[in-house]
C-alpha cells in the first residue's frame, strides 16, 4: 500500500471519526431513554461507524487514480496572510466596528494579494465600506455595531 | 392547476418580486460568470439577503440567481473556454470555437435562445409533474424518506464526484456529523457542543455552505493561483460581433431543442444526476443524431453542439426542483442548498407544501419562467457590459467574495465565533478540495441530517427497534434496491474498471 496525501487526510478522517463515535457514546440520554429504540446518541453512532467504513475502505484499497499536489506551484504565503488578516478582521469586527475593521481588512488583502495601485485601494476600501453601510442602515434597517462611528457622532 | 398557475403569476407578478427575479438573473449572471464561482456560491452569498424577504420572495430571488448563474457559467465557457460550473463544460467544446471564429455574439445567442426554450419546456413539465407527484408522494412514509434520502446521498455521490465515490461518501457523513452538531431536536439533550454555549443551536447552514463553497473557492484560487481574468484579458469583450441566428440555424435548434428538454428534464429528475450529467448526455445524443457531415462539425463550432448541452443543463436545472418541491429531498447541491434557505424560513418542503403554501410552490414554478424571459431579454443586450465583469482582477474579486461571505455570517449573528468557525470549515474544505474531495455531498448531507435522523427515528420507533422497516413496503424495497444497485455498480467498477 502506497501512502500518499489522500491516504493520510483519510486515516485523519478515520480517527475523527472514532473520537466522533467515543463522543457520541458519552452523550447524556435520559434515563428512561437509555433502552430506547431510538435516542439521542444512536444516529450519531451509526454515523461514527460509517465515517470510520467508508475511510477505512479508502484507506485499505488501493488508489486508482493518486492525486498528488506539487506543493512547489501552490502559493501558502498569500492564502496565509489572506486566513490571518480574515482572523484579525473576526477579533476586531465587535470591538473596532465594521467600518474600520472592513475597510483595513480589504485595503490588507488587496495589498497581500499583489495589488498596488493605490486609487483603487482606497476607492474599494473606505468608500465602498461606507456605501454598503449606508445600504444596510437605510435600505435594509440592519443596524451594524460601531462603536468608532458612534464615539466620533456619525452614528446613533 | 389553472387557480395554481394564476396565485403563482400573481405573486411572481407583483413589483418586488419582477424586481427580485431581475436582480438574481442579474446578480446570478455576474457571479456565474466568474471561473470557479457556480451557482452554489451565487445562491450562498445571496441567503443572508434573502432572509430580509417573505418566503417567497426569498425563493424567487434565489431561483433567479440560480438560472442567472447557468447562464453566466455558459457566458464565460464560450467567451474565455473557462466553463464557470461543471454543467457548462460541455457548451465549451463548440461555444469557443464559434467565439474563436469571430462568432462569440451568435455563441451567445443561441446558447440563451436554447437554454430559453430548454427552461421552458422543462417548467412546463414541471407545472404537470410537481403536483401529481405531489399527491403521489403524500403516501410516503418514513421508511421510504428515510430510504429515499439516502439514495439521494448515495447518488450523489456516485454521479457527482468523477469516479470519487468513497471520498464523496467520506464527505457525506462527514456533512451528517457536521449536521448532528447542537441540541437534539426531540430530547433537547446537547451533542457535540464541547460545553460551547456558541454550539448549542448547532452550526448555521449559511456558514457551512459559504464556507465550503464561497470562501474555499476564493481560498482555492488564491491557493492555486489562478487567475481568472487572464484569460478574458487574451479577447475583445466589448466587440463580440452579431447576435443574429440565421433560419439554417434556427432550424437545426429546432430540431436539436426537443429532445434535449426531455433528456435534461428527466436526468434533472433523477438525485444526483443533474446538469453536467445531462449535458454531456445531451451533446452525445445529438452527434449520434445528426448526418455525418454535421458530425464532423461537432467541436469546431457546430450550432447544434452548442444548442443540445445548453438546452439539457437549463432543462435539468428545472428537473431538479422536482423531488425538491414535491417529496422536500434534494436532488443536487444547488437545490441542497435552496432546500436550507427553505428551512431557514421555516417551509418545508413536501407534498403538503401544494396544499399549504401554494403561493410558494407556484410562484417558485412561475419564476423560473419569468426568469427565462428577463434573461433572454435583459441579459443577451447586456452581456458585452457583462462580460467585462471577467477582466476584474483577482486581487480585487477574492478579497469582495471573502468580505461578502464573513459580513453575510456576521450580519446574521453578530457573533465572531461564526466567523472563526467559518474561517475554520474553509481551510479544512480548501485542503479537501485540493485533493479531490467533493463538496455538493457535504452540503446535501447537511441539509438531510436533521430530516434522516427524524424519520429514521420515527422508522425504528415504529418497528420497535428492528430494521425490518427497510423491506416492510413494497416502496421501501423498490428504493433499497435502487441504492444496492448503485452501491453494487460502483464496487463493480472499483474491481473491473478501476475507477473508484
Amino acid at each position: 500500500m502506497k501512502i500518499n496525501s489522500v491516504k493520510i487526510i483519510s486515516l485523519l478522517f478515520f480517527v475523527l471519526s472514532a473520537f466522533y463515535l467515543y463522543t457520541a457514546h458519552q452523550i447524556q440520554v435520559f434515563a428512561f431513554d437509555e433502552g430506547a429504540p431510538f435516542n439521542a446518541k444512536t444516529f450519531p453512532i451509526y454515523l461514527g461507524y460509517a465515517g470510520m467504513f467508508f475511510s477505512g475502505l479508502k484507506i485499505v484499497l488501493p488508489d486508482q487514480k493518486p492525486i498528488e499536489v506539487d506543493p512547489t506551484y501552490l502559493e501558502f504565503k498569500k492564502t496565509i496572510l489572506l486566513v490571518l488578516t480574515m482572523i484579525v478582521y473576526g477579533a476586531t469586527i465587535l470591538k473596532v466596528g465594521f467600518f474600520l475593521s472592513t475597510s483595513l481588512f480589504l485595503v490588507l488583502s488587496y495589498y497581500f494579494l499583489g495589488e498596488r495601485r493605490w486609487k483603487y485601494i482606497i476607492i474599494f476600501s473606505f468608500p465602498f465600506v461606507a456605501i454598503f453601510m449606508y445600504l444596510l442602515h437605510g435600505v435594509l434597517a440592519v443596524y451594524l455595531r460601531d462603536p468608532l462611528l458612534k464615539y466620533i457622532g456619525i452614528m446613533g | 392547476m389553472i387557480e395554481g398557475i394564476l396565485i403563482g403569476l400573481k405573486t411572481a407578478l407583483s413589483f418586488q418580486n419582477l424586481m427580485m427575479v431581475m436582480i438574481g438573473c442579474f446578480a446570478g449572471t455576474i457571479i456565474g460568470m466568474l471561473p470557479g464561482l457556480g451557482p452554489m456560491t451565487a445562491i450562498a452569498l445571496m441567503i443572508p439577503i434573502t432572509y430580509g424577504f417573505d418566503p417567497a420572495t426569498g425563493l424567487i430571488l434565489m431561483a433567479g440567481v440560480y438560472y442567472g448563474a447557468v447562464f453566466g457559467g455558459s457566458t464565460s465557457s464560450i467567451l474565455i473556454n473557462a466553463p464557470g460550473v461543471p454543467g457548462t463544460v460541455a457548451t465549451s467544446f463548440d461555444g469557443y470555437p464559434m467565439a474563436q471564429q469571430g462568432k462569440a455574439g451568435k455563441a451567445l445567442a443561441i446558447a440563451a435562445y436554447s437554454s430559453f426554450a430548454g427552461g421552458t419546456i422543462s417548467a412546463i413539465f414541471l407545472l404537470f409533474a410537481a403536483p401529481s407527484l405531489s399527491k403521489v408522494s403524500l403516501s410516503f412514509r418514513s421508511p421510504d424518506y428515510f430510504g429515499l434520502m439516502i439514495l439521494g446521498l448515495t447518488a450523489v455521490a456516485a454521479f457527482s464526484s468523477k469516479g470519487n465515490f468513497l471520498k464523496a461518501m467520506m464527505m457525506c457523513v462527514l456533512g451528517l456529523m457536521l449536521a448532528s452538531v447542537g441540541q437534539d431536536t426531540l430530547s433537547d439533550i446537547p451533542r457535540f457542543t464541547f460545553n460551547t454555549m456558541n454550539l448549542s443551536d448547532g452550526i448555521s447552514f449559511v456558514l457551512v455552505v459559504m464556507a465550503t463553497f464561497a470562501m474555499s473557492e476564493a481560498l482555492t484560487i488564491i491557493i492555486k493561483g489562478n487567475d481568472p481574468s487572464k484569460a478574458a484579458k487574451q479577447i475583445s469583450l466589448t466587440d463580440l460581433g452579431s447576435i443574429k441566428v440565421n433560419k439554417e440555424e434556427t432550424k437545426q435548434m429546432a430540431a436539436t431543442i426537443p429532445r434535449s428538454s426531455v433528456l435534461g428534464f428527466i436526468i434533472g429528475v433523477l438525485p444526483g444526476a443533474g446538469a453536467t450529467i445531462a449535458s454531456f448526455l445531451a451533446y452525445g445524443m445529438e452527434r449520434n443524431f445528426v448526418k455525418s457531415e454535421e458530425k464532423e462539425k461537432f467541436g469546431k463550432g457546430s450550432v447544434q453542439g452548442l444548442s443540445a448541452p445548453e438546452t439539457a443543463n437549463n432543462a435539468a436545472c428545472s428537473g431538479s426542483f422536482v423531488p425538491l418541491l414535491t417529496l422536500g429531498i434534494p436532488g443536487s447541491g444547488t437545490t441542497a442548498v435552496m432546500l436550507g434557505a427553505l428551512l431557514g424560513f421555516g417551509i418545508q418542503p413536501g407534498p403538503r407544501l401544494y396544499e399549504t403554501n401554494p403561493e410558494i410552490f407556484w410562484s417558485v414554478i412561475m419564476s423560473m419562467y419569468i426568469g427565462m424571459v428577463v434573461l433572454l431579454i435583459l441579459n443577451l443586450p447586456l452581456i458585452p457590459y457583462i462580460a467585462r465583469i471577467l477582466a476584474v482582477p483577482r486581487t480585487f474579486l477574492i478579497p469582495m467574495i471573502l468580505f461578502f461571505s464573513v459580513t453575510g455570517i456576521y450580519l446574521m449573528s453578530f457573533n465572531n465565533f461564526d466567523i472563526f468557525l467559518m474561517i475554520g470549515i474553509a481551510v479544512v474544505a480548501t485542503i479537501l478540495r485540493l485533493y479531490d474531495f467533493p463538496m455538493p455531498p457535504l452540503i446535501l448531507a447537511f441539509v438531510l441530517g436533521g430530516l434522516m435522523e427524524e424519520n429514521l427515528r420515527r422508522s425504528l420507533l415504529i418497528s420497535d427497534g428492528s430494521w425490518s422497516f427497510l423491506w416492510g413496503r413494497p416502496l421501501t424495497i423498490c428504493i433499497m434496491f435502487v441504492i444496492f444497485g448503485i452501491l453494487g455498480w460502483q464496487i463493480y467498477n472499483s474491481f473491473f474498471k478501476k475507477k473508484l
